[in-house]
């Protein structure tokens, strides 16, 4: 009996200490990553970014204390209850108060963060693009993106499937890869091409299509991921606030080369964004 | 007081009918057992194969390509055997290992034992509900073995990548095969929920009050519910997928596809439409995985704590409720799939609803460890260890449960370091803690206290190094399901995380060896198990070791008491046995 | 309530069921058995060659998108190849007039490169069960799917530096696109033949079928872009018969849509 104690004093203890180096390892990996590059967030340019990192911050504050407060009570729990002598345990079935105060607390805490969560959402989503947004069209189809800007007429030119032809993706090719109806006025002067540029501090209404599977159009950098739906459009607005050369990648499992889906997009002065469209407006 | 339902049969005889067809629930519980444990190696081989090209994506394997010479073609590991070793990985495991050893294993074994009952309500129903799901895994181990290969889809299989059969490698004989055994795990789990549920209401012996079942009894019951519920929907889902593959039909494919310059003719339909129908089971589905372990933990808190469980009503209460709410969740697998963005704020906001019974069961674990006198045996470090990877992954639900939030985390590694820490590895410290406790009835011996703990310590400290990192490649931003990631400049710093994981995954892979060579040496060499080594006071402890056949003798045994009494004032023993009598 | 008969009964229909399902898949079958004994050269034989000539005016270089991929440098559209009049990867083949007889495989292996994110050749002929060599030259990950409509159709990565990967088709069919679905706008056809006598013709124009025994033959020049045409030929006891197309600029259609094309199935 008595070996029998001193194992579980040893036990105990360890098993405590171990709990506990767990929580501060844990806790201490995530400060270290934080300030390790590229072990965290990208940075963020796009004009929604600073309200959806500022939740993100509110949130995995809560995640904090919920982990380390449950962890450390559990280690404590562990090391101070551990059977010593001959003692016995309190016969306790239950305590309906505090019971009670923390579920309120655990309730308040999670239905707050619910709420606030969805202001951002609410404006993402819910809210039409302004009326002078750029409209371009952002197509997936495995395992390439294509990316159409409507030319000067400021109309995307009627696509069909019967028309795909992958195997001219020059940007005037019609029908091209997009399958642009060669016969529709709207569709001539439209400007296909596999990496999206866009000029800087406009808004942008990008519009999601798949051609075969579902994709998903993720920007990191803009704080933006959207699945590709084949058989529907879907509309995404955002501003980009930084120039500069972001990568995009697909984040829905689209095949066996889903992982080098990938395109980038290019931030671009206005001036350098007109001469873009200028340049490769079809002849 | 319910009926009783005697299902008296005299013992069978010949090896057979005795350990192959049987019909006593004790030997479909075992025999549920060790299915899922093959299948819970054969997973773990596919997620070392998984790890293997994350760490080192270009390198050559020549000793793998001898065993699979399609997938690892000049000894390179292809990128479709990684996904089809991350579909069967993720199928395998959650079906045949989570939803089976913790409900079809132990729930088989000690459901009856625990409410005093002499079998299942349907015994030749219970041995079906088995050798279907034997059937169901060996058609999904055959998907390896076709032309093609298995599929490629991810365990969640969306259309249209899993409707078209050349959509990808794996995607037309593979993947007829992984609908067709998900379907027979839905027929068989489906009668197993039947049994389950007719026989906690009906069978249980005299005294044995709804409020004296014990805790486990009621994760097991209210698991059967919900699969009940959920299944049927999963099994509809796959006859549709299966119709649009093969019959042309247009339920998950919408009109004008073109697939590598084919034109595909089905149409009409929506891929969102499989996705819910797929989540509607999906997410009832992991609570299917996890109820039976919090049942457990519950009941093993309390034996080694010798006090009863902190808030008996409301962990019955928030078991309920986890079950009931995890049908109204859905959705938050799906925000960003094109659903309706209002309704996704709703499912949203019922998502962080769910946190809160799973909070109060948390609370009331550390209450039940408080003020009490912890004896720390194996089954009880894993219980403890539940508590506290139920924390770390139950936590990161807070993040992903919100829309905005879960624009940036979907699909990368966050969401799979959150389910693996949950159901990866809380639900399987539930599974060890499960096993560890009742091997002594099951095998009436005795598993070796010492490796057992050493397994625990190295297990404990491994799944936290390997998940807790998931976590980091997430927030950088890295997508999941994706064979390597040197595509991508932003995601290049991640490279040495991947090793880290990859060297703790194999670490704690090779600790589990310390597990089977206990469990099996014990098995043959163990020393021989008294009736109740543990001192608990629950019926599967009042009955002789090994458990006769028909589980009681002559006479059933009559309940007196409550589930979890010990330490009750003014007793001799620090434990009172449920059957046993007053005074 | 459930006797041991039905549950036998239940598992002989599951079994049934299986065996249905199972029953639907395409085996990759040798093709119907062959007309007649295997053909021998008897020394006799002659050649057909010719020129493919090109109406028009020369098309101009058009500059590919492959900017998702750094490691494909610049790429140029390879469907017309227009050099001095000539029209290069027109496919000739003969189509009728050979003996009832199979032909032996040919062993030599034909090769199909992806070099600069192209396939080299763009068009190319083999045999049934004649090995296709698959390399891949370029720095970056290619993946293979042919989209048959006879043929087993199948879909394999080919990673940088992988050794080359060896396949073979089992029937005769022509115009099989072969896609990299990674590189969308990489296309080649590769046209299954029964009988080794067809040849692609070069940048030149030029084409040669060689080995034929005399007799009289009806040939067909196919180009994707420009559809076919076909030619008699008389080819004499050991010499050349010349056959000669020419295909007009204004007669291009579109060659992507495989429903404007029927496959041409040959014995």
């Amino acid at each position: 009996m008595r070996t029998q104690c001193q194992s579980t004093i040893k036990m105990g203890r360890l098993l405590a200490i171990l709990i506990w180096l767990i929580t501060v390892g844990t806790v201490a990996f995530f400060v270290w990553s934080k300030s390790k590059p590229g072990w965290w967030f990208p940075e963020a340019i796009s004009s929604h970014a600073a309200a959806m990192d500022s939740q993100f911050n509110v949130t995995w504050a809560v995640v904090a204390v919920a982990f380390f407060g449950a962890q450390a009570a559990l280690g404590y729990a562990v090391w101070k209850f551990r059977a010593r002598g001959n003692e016995r345990a309190s016969y306790n079935e239950g305590n309906a108060r505090i019971e009670f105060v923390l579920v309120a607390i655990t309730g308040i805490v999670f239905i707050a963060l619910a709420i606030t969560g969805q202001r951002v959402w609410a404006n993402l989503h819910l809210n039409q693009a302004p009326p002078d947004a750029i409209q371009i069209e952002a197509t997936g189809q495995q395992f390439n993106w294509y990316f159409r800007h409507t030319g000067a007429d400021g109309r995307f030119g009627s696509t069909s499937p019967k028309l795909y032809d992958d195997a001219d993706n020059t940007m005037g090719a019609r029908p091209g890869p997009l399958g642009i109806d060669p016969k529709d006025p709207s569709g001539k002067d439209d400007i296909v091409g596999q990496t999206l540029v866009i000029p800087v501090n406009r808004p942008i209404n990008l519009t999601l299509r798949a051609k075969d599977v579902t994709h998903n159009f993720y920007a990191p950098a803009l704080r933006l991921k959207q699945d590709a739906v084949p058989g529907l459009k879907i509309n995404l607005h955002f501003m980009a606030t930084k120039e500069g050369r972001y990568e995009i990648a697909c984040a829905e499992l689209c095949g066996q080369l889903h992982h080098q889906m990938r395109a980038y997009m290019r931030v671009v002065s206005p001036a350098e964004f007109e001469t873009w469209l200028s340049e490769n407006a079809p002849k | 007081m319910a009926e009783q339902i005697q299902t008296s049969h005299a013992a069978p005889k010949g090896f057979l009918r005795k350990y192959i067809f049987s019909t006593d629930h004790k030997v479909i519980g075992i025999q549920y057992f060790f299915l899922a444990l093959v299948a819970a190696l054969i997973g773990i081989g596919m997620s070392l194969l998984i790890r293997l090209r994350l760490a080192w994506p270009t390198e050559r394997w020549p000793m793998l390509e001898a065993i699979f010479p399609e997938g690892f073609k000049d000894g390179l590991m292809q990128p479709e055997f990684y996904l089809a070793m991350v579909t069967m990985h993720g199928t395998i495991m959650v079906f045949m290992v989570l939803t089976t050893a913790p409900q079809s294993g132990f729930g088989n074994y000690f459901l009856p034992i625990q409410i005093g009952a002499r079998d299942m309500a349907f015994p030749v129903l219970n041995a079906l509900s088995f050798w279907l799901t034997f059937l169901s895994f060996a058609v999904l181990m055959s998907s390896l073995f076709v032309v093609g290969g298995a599929s490629l889809g991810g365990w969640t299989f969306y259309p249209t990548l899993s409707a078209i059969p050349s959509a990808g490698p794996g995607q037309a004989l593979g993947a007829d095969l992984w609908i067709v055994s998900i379907a027979l795990f839905c027929v068989a789990s489906l009668l197993g929920a039947l049994n389950f549920i007719t026989t906690t209401l009906n069978m249980r012996t005299s005294g044995m009050k709804l409020a004296r079942m014990p805790l486990t009894c009621w994760g097991w019951f209210t698991t059967a519910v919900v699969a009940l519920l959920a299944f049927p929907v999963l099994l509809a889902g796959g006859i549709l997928l299966l119709l649009d593959r093969n019959a042309g039909t247009g339920f998950f494919i919408p009109s004008g596809l073109a697939v590598s310059g084919k034109l595909i003719e089905n149409g009409g339909g929506s891929t969102i439409l499989w996705q819910h129908l797929f989540w509607f089971f999906g997410h009832p589905e992991v609570y299917i995985a996890i109820l039976p372990g919090m049942g457990v933990t519950s009941h093993i808190l309390a034996n080694f704590s010798r006090k009863p469980v902190f808030g008996h009503k409301a962990m019955v209460i928030a078991i309920f409720a986890i079950g009931l709410l995890g049908f109204f969740v859905w959705g938050h697998h799906m925000f960003i799939s094109g659903m309706n963005p209002s309704v996704a704020i709703a499912f949203s906001v019922l998502t962080l609803v769910i946190g809160v019974p799973s909070a109060i069961k948390t609370f009331n674990w550390l209450g039940t460890l408080w003020g009490g006198r912890i004896r720390f045996t194996t089954p009880m470090l894993f219980a403890i260890g539940f508590v506290s990877l139920f924390v770390a992954g139950g936590v990161t639900g807070l993040v992903l449960g919100q829309t905005a939030l879960d624009i940036v985390f979907h699909d990368t590694h966050f969401v799979t370091g959150h389910f693996h820490l949950i159901m990866g590895v809380a639900a399987i410290f539930g599974i060890f803690a499960a096993t560890y406790y009742w091997f002594p009835k099951m095998f009436a011996r005795t598993m070796n206290e010492t490796l057992g703990k050493l397994h625990f310590w190295l297990t404990f400290v491994g799944v936290y190094a390997i998940f807790i990192p998931f976590h980091v490649l997430g927030i950088a931003g890295h997508p999941r399901r994706y064979a390597d990631s040197t595509g991508y400049e932003f995601l290049k710093a991640l490279d040495p995380l991947h090793v880290v994981i990859t060297i703790a995954a194999f670490a704690t892979a090779a600790a589990q060896l310390i597990f089977l060579v206990n469990f099996f040496w014990s098995l043959f060499k163990g020393k021989r198990a008294g009736d109740n080594p543990w001192e608990a006071t629950t019926l599967e402890w009042s009955t002789p070791t090994p458990v006769p056949h028909e589980n009681f003798g002559e006479q059933l045994p009559v309940v007196h008491r409550g589930p979890y009494e010990y330490s009750v004032p003014g007793m001799k023993k620090d434990y009172l046995m449920q059957s046993e009598a007053d005074g | 309530m459930f006797s041991r008969r039905m549950i036998a009964v239940f598992f002989l229909a599951l079994a049934a069921m299986g065996s249905v399902a199972c029953g639907g898949n395409k085996e990759e079958t040798a093709p119907a058995a062959s007309a007649g004994p295997t053909w021998k050269a008897t020394g006799n034989e002659g050649n057909i060659t010719g020129t493919i000539a090109f109406a028009g005016a020369t098309p101009a270089p058009r500059k590919l998108d492959t900017s998702n991929d750094g490691a494909c440098g610049e790429a140029f559209a390879n469907d017309v190849l227009v050099a001095d009049g000539k029209l290069q990867n027109v496919f000739v083949f003969v189509k009728s007039g050979l003996p009832e007889a199979s032909f032996e495989v040919q062993t030599a292996e034909v090769t199909l490169d992806q070099k600069g994110c192209i396939y080299v050749p763009r068009v190319l002929g083999i045999q049934t069960g004649q090995p296709l060599k698959i390399i891949n030259s370029d720095q970056t990950n290619h993946n293979i799917h042919p989209v048959p409509r006879i043929n087993r159709e199948w879909n394999e990565s080919q990673l940088r530096g992988q050794a080359p990967i060896t396949k073979t088709f089992a029937r005769a069919e022509t115009q099989i696109p072969v896609k990299c679905n990674m590189h969308s706008w990489m296309l080649a056809y590769v046209n299954v033949m029964a009988h080794p006598f067809y040849a692609v013709s070069g940048a030149d124009g030029s084409f040669s079928i060689k080995g034929l025994p005399p007799g009289e033959y009806e040939i067909e020049a196919w180009h994707e872009k420009f559809g076919a045409q076909t030619l008699k030929v008389t080819v004499a006891e050991k010499a050349d018969a010349k056959a000669d197309f020419s295909f007009d600029a204004a007669k291009a259609y579109n060659s992507s849509s495989l429903k404007l094309q029927p496959a041409l199935v040959l014995p």
